[in-house]
């Protein structure tokens, strides 16, 4: 049986003004969520609300109908999230960084297949403070790789990455659903993820409320 | 449950030592301020053997508030805090492996320093032992109670500065009883009560800090 993932009428409040309001969303396994708007949508602040690092002030997550705050361990060992950070340590080497925290998700047996996956497999030993920016998105990109998570949620992950590297990508997630995993991704690329991928433009839900006056803000 | 705090503490001691000279910032801070003292009084060494243990005490109790914001703060500004709360890993446990690894890098060397700079200060012969215990004790209370200073500083313009504000007064009664063992011991008397106040608060500290200091991670980043 497929499951489901799904929010409904998540509102988020953010820095004294509403972001967004009574936004809902659902994902299926097998699933691609695209999350699009423009800057400042609030498109970065969903997936975090999604991943459970933002509360939300308004509404509920679901996972299969249950609210996921009733669960939050089980929630977080089924996610992968790939932040705007890439949490890299620039005095280890890009091995030990990708290690560290696929240890901490399960065993490491697919560390060295992952580096290789994104193509850092020839520069697994220099340590990461010689890394491009391309290069360490390609590193962050390599932890949802080298452990399984049935639910990934990537926050701009094209980011730097080179035609090459968005192609890998592309094939991840490809892959990724065709396994039974569901994505969310905001981008502003377009993006091809293995076919109907379903799209969430944000500023349809824009707040119409605010706290304070946007004249009033700008003084 | 082992695996995952080894897996931690181990992460946090290779990258302190990889990039070098918190540790030897800590006890070089400790060293120097201490040798201040007979500087400043004078080397009266009846005047120093009254005033060495407090002297070494205040001085190990400042070089490890030195030593707190960076306790989260690299792991925070880079992004590994996220992936942290998101390990499936209580955080309770990742903040006490943090906590170990700061202690073994500013508590246990500073433990080690101590003896030598009382003897600069002319600590009587009586203390030294007890002096030792309870920096044992203590000094782990002094990275937890720091932990919770550490996390709610997060994000603050000025973080050092707020943790000491935080943080300093929680340490009043480590430093009372810490001292106040250190001179019953000298004067005859038995240090044990203090020293018992002492292992409480260690026993207090040892949930309570790691659970307060969870808390205010994850509210770093609403």
């Amino acid at each position: 049986m497929p499951n489901r993932f799904s929010g409904h009428s998540i509102t988020c409040f953010r820095g004294e003004r509403f972001v967004f309001e009574a936004l809902d969303f659902s994902v299926e396994s097998g699933e691609a969520l695209v999350l699009t708007g423009p800057n400042g949508s609030g498109k970065s602040s969903l997936i975090r609300i999604m991943a459970g690092l933002l509360a939300e002030v308004d509404g509920r997550l679901e996972w299969n109908g249950d609210p996921v705050s009733e669960t939050p361990e089980d929630h977080r060992a089924r996610l992968h999230y790939v932040g705007y950070q890439d949490a890299i340590k620039p005095v280890m080497t890009v091995r030990e960084n990708l290690a560290f925290w696929a240890s901490l998700r399960g065993p490491l047996d697919g560390v060295t297949g992952a580096l290789e996956t994104v193509g850092l497999g020839r520069i697994a030993e220099m340590p990461a403070q010689f890394l491009s920016s391309g290069q360490r998105r390609r590193l962050s990109l390599a932890r949802i790789v080298a452990s399984t998570a049935e639910v990934w949620l990537l926050d701009e992950p094209t980011v730097g990455l080179d035609r090459n590297a968005v192609g890998i990508l592309e094939t991840l997630v490809a892959d990724h659903r065709a396994g039974g995993g569901m994505a969310v991704l905001a981008t502003h690329q377009p993006i091809a993820l293995g076919g109907d991928e379903h799209g969430l433009d944000i500023s349809r839900f824009a707040a119409r409320r605010q706290i304070f006056d946007d004249a009033e803000v700008s003084q | 449950m082992i695996r995952i705090m080894r897996l931690l503490v181990t992460r946090d001691l290779r990258l302190a030592l990889r990039q070098g000279s918190d540790a030897a910032m800590v006890i070089a801070f400790f060293v120097i301020t201490v040798t201040l003292f007979p500087l400043g009084v004078g080397p009266e060494p009846n005047v120093l053997a009254r005033i060495a243990a407090g002297v070494v005490w205040v001085t190990a109790l400042l070089a490890t508030m030195l030593s707190l914001d960076r306790l989260f703060q690299s792991d925070y500004d880079d992004g590994s805090t996220d992936l942290l709360i998101l390990a499936p890993v209580p955080l309770e446990l990742v903040v006490l492996a943090k906590v170990l690894a700061h202690w073994m890098l500013t508590g246990l060397p500073l433990i080690l320093t101590a003896p030598v700079l009382a003897a600069l200060m002319n600590l009587p012969e009586g203390g030294y032992l007890v002096l030792i215990v309870s920096m044992f004790l203590a000094t782990p209370t002094l990275s937890l109670i720091g932990s919770v200073g550490a996390a709610l500083a997060l994000g603050a313009r000025r973080g050092g500065i707020l943790i000491s504000l935080l943080v300093l007064p929680l340490y009043i009664p480590v430093l009372i009883f810490a001292v106040g063992a250190v001179d019953a011991s000298i004067t005859g008397l038995t240090p044990r009560p203090h020293l018992l106040i002492l292992g409480a608060m260690l026993a207090a500290a040892l949930p309570l800090a790691p659970w307060a200091a969870a808390a205010a991670l994850r509210h770093s980043l609403r």
